[in-house]
């Protein structure tokens, strides 16, 4: 598997989005995932990278790096690199999805969906960095 | 993405083809409330050729339709497909919104 590992660094702007997102569907489409569990990796990695465009950098521009590897059952791993702020989206409260139109927010939305899309995934903070891994089961999440 | 709308007698039919991710949904939301700013305040939002959407998308459709509220009007959605079917339901926006299978059910519960 000489294809991995891989990766790529980019500045941490909404205009990274496509190009990041054409990265990571590639690593998926080379360890041969199927086209609809592809799209919810797609809906995990916007939710994940919008997030750090938005709020890791607030007073400088950065970069984000996003790498594709194979763990050792040649499972692909995805992790997601910023030299921002440190914060652990994971712990955002999960969003009320029962409230009427009036109270109902969005925030928190979008890393409920990745919670709920991929079952194995950890924050850590290393060396300045805020670090998420994310191992990506190939078979669409359950409904 | 691309936005196509046409008015029929009851309601404005807006029809979404594409994505409305975080780079298109700005656009999503101001057509909707162009449309809103024009005095249109029932909408029939047809998903059938929409392939994709994240929060952020439902972030413009959540803002739009608190607005429409404010106005008595109101927001029904027909034709949504897979992974856009999947998002509502999960989000809890299917028990949130009128869903209907075609464009032409919708119409009739106006």
């Amino acid at each position: 598997m000489s294809q991995f590992p891989t990766e790529m660094r980019v500045p941490a702007t909404l205009a990274s989005l496509q190009t990041l997102l054409e990265f990571v569907t590639s690593c998926a489409e080379r360890r041969g995932v199927g086209q609809a569990r592809i799209r919810e990796i797609e809906l995990v990695m916007e939710e994940l990278l919008v997030n750090i465009f938005n709020y890791a950098y607030p007073e400088r521009p950065g970069d984000v790096e996003v790498a594709c590897r194979l763990d050792n059952t040649g499972g692909l791993v995805v992790e997601i690199a910023d030299e921002g702020i440190p914060f652990n989206t994971l712990n955002q409260k999960d969003p009320d999805r029962e409230a009427g139109i009036d109270e109902r927010t969005v925030g928190g939305l979008g890393i409920f969906f990745v919670k709920r899309l991929i079952r194995d995934i950890r924050y850590r903070r290393e060396g300045g960095r805020d670090i998420l891994t994310l191992t990506v089961d190939p078979a669409p999440a359950p409904p | 993405m691309e936005i196509a709308t046409k008015k029929e007698d009851s309601a404005v039919v807006v029809s979404v083809t594409g994505r409305i991710d975080a780079v298109t949904a700005p656009e999503f939301e101001k057509e909707l409330l162009a449309l809103m700013a024009g005095g249109d305040y029932t909408l029939v939002l047809n998903l059938t050729s929409l392939e994709y959407i994240s929060s952020a998308g439902l972030r413009s459709i959540l803002s739009a339709a608190k607005q429409l509220k404010a106005k008595d009007g109101k927001m029904l959605f027909a034709g949504l497909q897979g992974p856009v079917k999947d998002v509502f339901k999960i989000s809890g926006f299917g028990s949130l919104f009128k869903i209907f299978e075609t464009e032409e059910e919708a119409l009739r519960q106006i």
